[in-house]
């Protein structure tokens, strides 16, 4: 190695920098963008990691609307207001266990002991991965439209609804990765992650209105589809793209994302700041 | 400087850091001079990176305080990180990502703009001689050029206080060498240094103190000289072609050096303490000219072992637990 080459700068003395002790939130955003951009250096990386983003949204919108097409809705074309957007929630809250499970093998890397040692916003490793994961979310959206566009779907409420809808449930899955992301920081593997993770999903996916008329279920388990997130999400986005409508269930949706990024950010920051 | 509360780059009062039943660190003391090599010299598991990792705010202390030029690492966290670098074992850069990349995100990070920072991982790369694998995946990274790109990223903020958590530790010797200049030019600099290593020779060869670790407390404190004289004479290995000169040649090294030398028949082997350097040439020169041939000649400096079982009075690895490498011999043979 050529050594130091003299022209090398002195160094400030300590004594003679202007040190703050905070972090302000123009910093923090600042980081945020950088450990994103790094998140999506990662994913170009390895585009295989994209896998299950592009194939999911096919394969379930395939299978599902036309096994189920018929027996729920009498055929294909009426099932496709009704599915499509259950399966756009499925498959985007699906991919949001992913910021979890990478988010651990991230943390397992060298590299984030350096991020703690550097003057930095500390939240800024968590939310950058977090917001470079809102760009997969984007990719499962685009293909599960285009998709039920293939098959037939026209949305009533037009592409600026659909859209909306799209946006919604990004930022919903966003507000959801933080569950999945504290149990990334809290989890010994990789494995325990997606384990845990898939447990609350499942119910929380089926025991809804995504891919079934409520109506069809046993009163005790309506009473909880009916207040299962997800359902209002479902809803809300089947009135977006159906009307254009961003009624009741969408603001509820919102307030739901709003309540789980309160509870779940500041425990998975305290959770990833003391594990050393 | 300014005020008496900044004149130590280091100050640490009775760190301490319990792991479970382990007390990984118990009671350190550390004084660290602006502008000096500290060394910090200990087998593995005696705790010199549990200390670091407190030293640069990445654990925080369970007794005990310590200040960066002057600034709590507790309470002003994040005034002690603009003014560290940290490269180890440890904290390291993103396998995945290339080296320019890696620099990159370091330097936006640290505030940098983005035509800044792209000078200054040019510069870093061009310094540290990447420039060519700055491109390429870092699964094609040798050890060498993984600690040389540990180390840039590292200075991007040009930190007046670095750690370096045993830097040659796994490298071969020619690349140890290169290492050990960058360190003194980043202290021609104006930086100061905080190392830890396995090797007394290390410490000997960089630093202005030496700190020696052993379950988790500082067992003894000094300059290198300080700490050699402490341990005690390097000592003179001689193999005879012909055992039968074993005589002779005791007779010679009584003569010449002035001590005893202790044979060990088997392999025509002799010991002898070496105090002064210089007479070793007269000694061969005698021996040559009484026609006693040499098979191998070598010299034993105290290892790591000897020090600790001089100041501790056990041996290095003896007890230390997660500890499987015993220091390494640091014998440096010379072909006679």
């Amino acid at each position: 190695m050529s050594a130091l080459a003299p022209t090398a700068t002195r160094i400030i003395p300590a004594s003679e920098r202007r040190l703050r002790n905070h972090a302000g939130l123009g910093l923090a955003l600042r980081n945020t963008v950088t450990m994103a951009g790094r998140g999506l250096i990662k994913i170009r990386r390895t585009p295989e990691q994209l896998i299950d983003v592009t194939l999911q949204p096919i394969l379930f919108t395939l299978m599902f609307t036309y096994i189920f097409g018929g027996a729920i809705s009498g055929d294909v074309q009426s099932y496709l207001p009704v599915i499509i957007p259950g399966i756009l929630v499925q498959t985007v809250i699906t991919t949001s266990v992913v910021t979890g499970v990478q988010l651990r093998e991230d943390m397992d890397k060298g590299v984030f002991d350096r991020f703690r040692s550097l003057p930095i916003a500390r939240i800024a490793p968590l939310s950058g991965a977090l917001l470079a994961d809102t760009v997969r979310y984007a990719i499962a959206t685009v293909l599960t439209f285009t998709m039920g566009a293939l098959m037939g779907f026209r949305p009533g409420g037009g592409i600026a609804s659909v859209i909306a809808a799209g946006l919604l449930v990004i930022v919903c899955s966003w507000a959801l990765s933080w569950i999945f992301a504290f149990f990334g920081v809290i989890a010994r593997t990789a494995s325990s992650v997606q384990g845990i993770s898939m447990l609350i999903l499942f119910p929380l996916t089926f025991l809804s209105n995504a891919f079934v008329p409520v109506d069809t279920m046993p009163g005790w388990l309506q009473w909880f589809v009916n207040i299962n997130p997800v359902s209002h999400l479902v809803t809300a986005v089947r009135d977006l793209t159906a009307t254009g409508a961003f009624g009741a269930d969408a603001w509820i949706s919102i307030l739901g994302a709003a309540v789980i990024v309160a509870i779940f950010a500041p425990l998975t920051v305290r959770a990833y700041m003391r594990k050393a | 400087m300014t005020n008496s509360t900044s004149e130590w780059a280091i100050a640490a009062d009775g760190l301490v850091k319990v792991f479970g039943a382990n007390r990984a660190v118990d009671g350190v003391d550390l004084r660290v001079p602006t502008g000096t090599v500290y060394g910090v010299l200990g087998p593995n598991g005696a705790g010199k990176t549990t200390t670091i990792n407190m030293l640069a705010t990445l654990m925080r202390p369970d007794g005990g305080d310590a200040r960066i030029f002057g600034h709590d690492v507790v309470r002003e966290a994040h005034i002690v990180r603009q003014l560290i670098g940290v490269t180890g074992q440890f904290a390291s850069v993103d396998e995945t990502l290339s080296a320019n990349e890696n620099l990159m995100i370091f330097a936006r990070l640290l505030g940098l703009t983005r035509a800044e920072a792209r000078a200054k991982s040019a510069d870093l790369l061009e310094r540290f001689g990447l420039t060519e694998a700055a491109r390429r995946p870092l699964a094609q990274f040798s050890g060498g050029m993984r600690r040389r790109l540990d180390l840039a990223a590292s200075l991007i903020a040009q930190p007046p206080l670095i750690f370096l958590d045993e830097p040659t530790t796994g490298l071969d010797p020619r690349t140890r060498g290169q290492m050990w200049d960058t360190i003194r030019e980043l202290v021609r600099t104006g930086s100061t240094v905080m190392l830890t290593t396995q090797y007394l020779d290390e410490a000997d060869q960089l630093a202005d103190r030496i700190a020696v670790i052993d379950r988790g407390r500082v067992v003894a404190e000094g300059s290198p000289d300080d700490l050699k004289a402490s341990v005690g004479a390097s000592s003179l290995q001689l193999r005879l072609t012909t055992p039968a000169d074993a005589e002779d040649a005791l007779r010679a090294i009584e003569r010449v050096l002035g001590v005893q030398g202790v044979l060990s028949p088997e392999a025509a082997r002799i010991t002898a303490p070496m105090t002064d350097a210089d007479r070793v040439a007269d000694l061969l020169i005698v021996l040559r000219e009484a026609g006693i041939g040499l098979n191998e000649m070598s010299v034993q400096k105290p290892t790591l072992d000897e020090v600790f079982l001089t100041i501790t009075g056990h041996s290095a690895d003896a007890d230390a637990d997660d500890t499987a490498a015993p220091a390494a011999s640091q014998k440096e043979e010379v072909r006679a």
